[in-house]
């Protein structure tokens, strides 16, 4: 209890003396070159009262949603199907490393080109960013089934559907829980990137609307925002990870 | 008819370089308990997994109850000597695993979980995970899970290993007194002597490299039988003593 209030203690004075210094840094600098939390903060209140920030930020989450229910239905029965067949893994995975290794932004323009400017060329990019590390976590995550364990089953006369339920989903769960959280950081990159490219939408274009007009205060409402959105995503998979992964609460030190 | 016959049992692992088990035969009789004594390596968990069929033979033949096995059978459970425990389990889940494959009625598996989790003495852990268990806790996890199906045939690989000598010598007379009372066949892999004169009926010595059957001693002692009183039984120290020397004469050679 004691250590818990010492560590919010600690955070919230960090917290404090940043922004206040950022404040009174910030005022001295000319605005078009930087800004400070006020004007952040005032710049905020003006774009939600305008509906504009909701406006960007539903048509990012649109597409984010699509690409992530997209990545999920797609990367986790898929990374199954790979760990289980020796055949298909063969066949499939020089182009999924060779797709995987490439730098995803060096697609984009071919699938702009193919899909236009619009959702769903963008629910393609930021699926490209998202996929993978669901599918090779999953994959792996499979292959790792333990032999004892295998062994244990089957010495119990375990079913093929028993066994899913008993060994294999619950083994690779956490691998997929952490390629989940990978795809949800790629994912956020991807859709940012795609919507500078594409240019007609959501809060990467906000950012690049109010970076040419040099807006600078209004152009750290969408920075910002996406912080929230990252830091919420990543919270919640954690709090998922924690309830359906009550043996991996292990004991650790402070966070 | 033999409760387990064992006929001219090979195995070898990778490809032919290491042979674990070479030309094994032997038979135990229904409800008898037939421990195996051998040193680290020798083939011990090896002839374990080819009795209830979890791995293949190269050659020879397997008996259950007269027929050939071919693949692991409900009725003979296993203690594994790395315990099994799944980690996404609790202690009662673990337990009740291969109850709850049978589609036992939840009220029964209730009632025989409590039961051997009592019997094993890990009552108040029912919701513990396996990590929040000691090493010695999760193989008397492992003891019940097999013990809670209630097995025609038992096969335990040094189940009592990582047990203070208190929880073991106390186990140990569990398991004698549920063998009498439940009419069951044992094989018993052990490294203690004690042990193997106190459970056995007969105990098997093991040679390795490949590991073949160097003996197979009766232990004359009968039941039901006292732990001290076994250890200080004549007959006991002789055989232990032969034992030894038999154990030894082998490393010795080595
Ligand atoms: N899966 C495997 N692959 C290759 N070699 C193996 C495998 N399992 C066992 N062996 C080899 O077979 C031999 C017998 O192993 P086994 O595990 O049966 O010995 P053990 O008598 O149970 O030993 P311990 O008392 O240490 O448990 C050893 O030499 C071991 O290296
Ligand atoms: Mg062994």
């Amino acid at each position: 209890m004691r250590t818990s209030t010492y560590s919010w203690g600690i955070r919230f004075l960090s917290l404090l003396v940043v922004l206040t210094a950022w404040e009174i840094y910030g005022r001295s600098v000319n605005p078009i070159l930087f800004t400070y939390p006020t004007a952040i903060a005032a710049a905020f209140v003006e774009l939600v009262s305008k509906g504009e920030l909701q406006r960007f930020l539903m048509q990012s989450l649109e597409v984010f949603v699509y690409s992530f229910a997209l990545a999920v239905v797609i990367g986790i029965p898929l990374g199954i199907l790979l760990a289980r067949s020796q055949t298909l893994s063969l066949a499939l995975e020089p182009y999924l490393h060779a797709v995987y290794s490439t730098p995803t932004v060096a697609f984009i323009p071919l699938i702009v080109l193919w899909f236009g400017f619009r959702v769903p060329a963008k629910v393609v990019i930021v699926f490209l960013f998202m996929v993978f590390p669901i599918l090779l976590n999953t994959q792996q995550g499979v292959k790792n089934l333990s032999q004892d364990l295998l062994e244990v089953a089957r010495s119990f006369c375990s079913s093929e559907r028993r066994l899913w339920l008993d060994l294999i989903i619950p083994s690779s769960l956490p691998f997929i829980l952490a390629g989940v959280n990978l795809a949800i950081g790629r994912g956020l990159v991807g859709m940012v990137v795609a919507e500078f490219f594409t240019s007609v939408a959501g809060l990467g274009y906000m950012i690049v609307q109010y970076a040419n007009s040099f807006e600078t205060a209004k152009l750290f409402v969408p920075i910002v925002v996406l912080m929230a959105l990252g830091v919420t995503l990543i919270g919640l998979i954690k709090v998922i990870e924690r309830k359906v992964t009550p043996w991996q609460n292990r004991e650790q030190g402070e966070i | 008819m033999a409760k387990i016959a064992v006929r001219h049992l090979t195995k070898s692992y990778n490809g032919g370089r290491v042979v674990a088990l070479q030309d094994i035969s032997f038979e135990v009789q229904p409800y008898e308990s037939l421990c195996i004594l051998g040193p680290s390596g020798c083939g011990k968990t090896t002839l374990l997994r080819l009795v209830d069929c979890l791995i293949s033979r190269d050659q020879g033949e397997v008996l259950l109850d007269g027929e050939p096995v071919t693949t692991p059978r409900p009725d003979v459970a296993v203690v594994f000597q790395h315990f099994g425990l799944f980690p996404w389990k609790n202690l009662e889940e673990n337990i009740s695993y291969g109850l709850a494959l049978r589609g036992e009625a939840r009220q029964e598996i209730a009632q025989r979980v409590e039961r051997y989790i009592e019997l094993v003495g890990l009552r108040g852990f029912e919701k513990s995970y396996p990590y929040q268990l000691s090493g010695g806790m999760q193989q008397r996890a492992g003891l019940a899970r097999a013990l809670a199906v209630n097995p025609s045939l038992l096969l335990m690989d040094e189940p009592f290993g990582s047990l203070d000598a208190q929880t073991r010598e106390t186990l140990q007379e569990e398991l004698s007194k549920i063998l009498q009372q439940e009419r069951k066949t044992m094989l018993f892999v052990t490294h203690s002597i004690d042990e193997a004169i106190y459970l056995g009926d007969r105990i098997l010595l093991m040679t390795p490299r490949p590991g073949r059957i160097r003996e197979i001693l009766g232990v004359k002692i009968p039941r039901p039988r006292d732990i001290s009183r076994v250890r200080s039984d004549p007959q006991s120290i002789q055989l232990r003593n032969y034992i030894w020397a038999q154990l030894k004469q082998h490393a010795d050679n080595s």
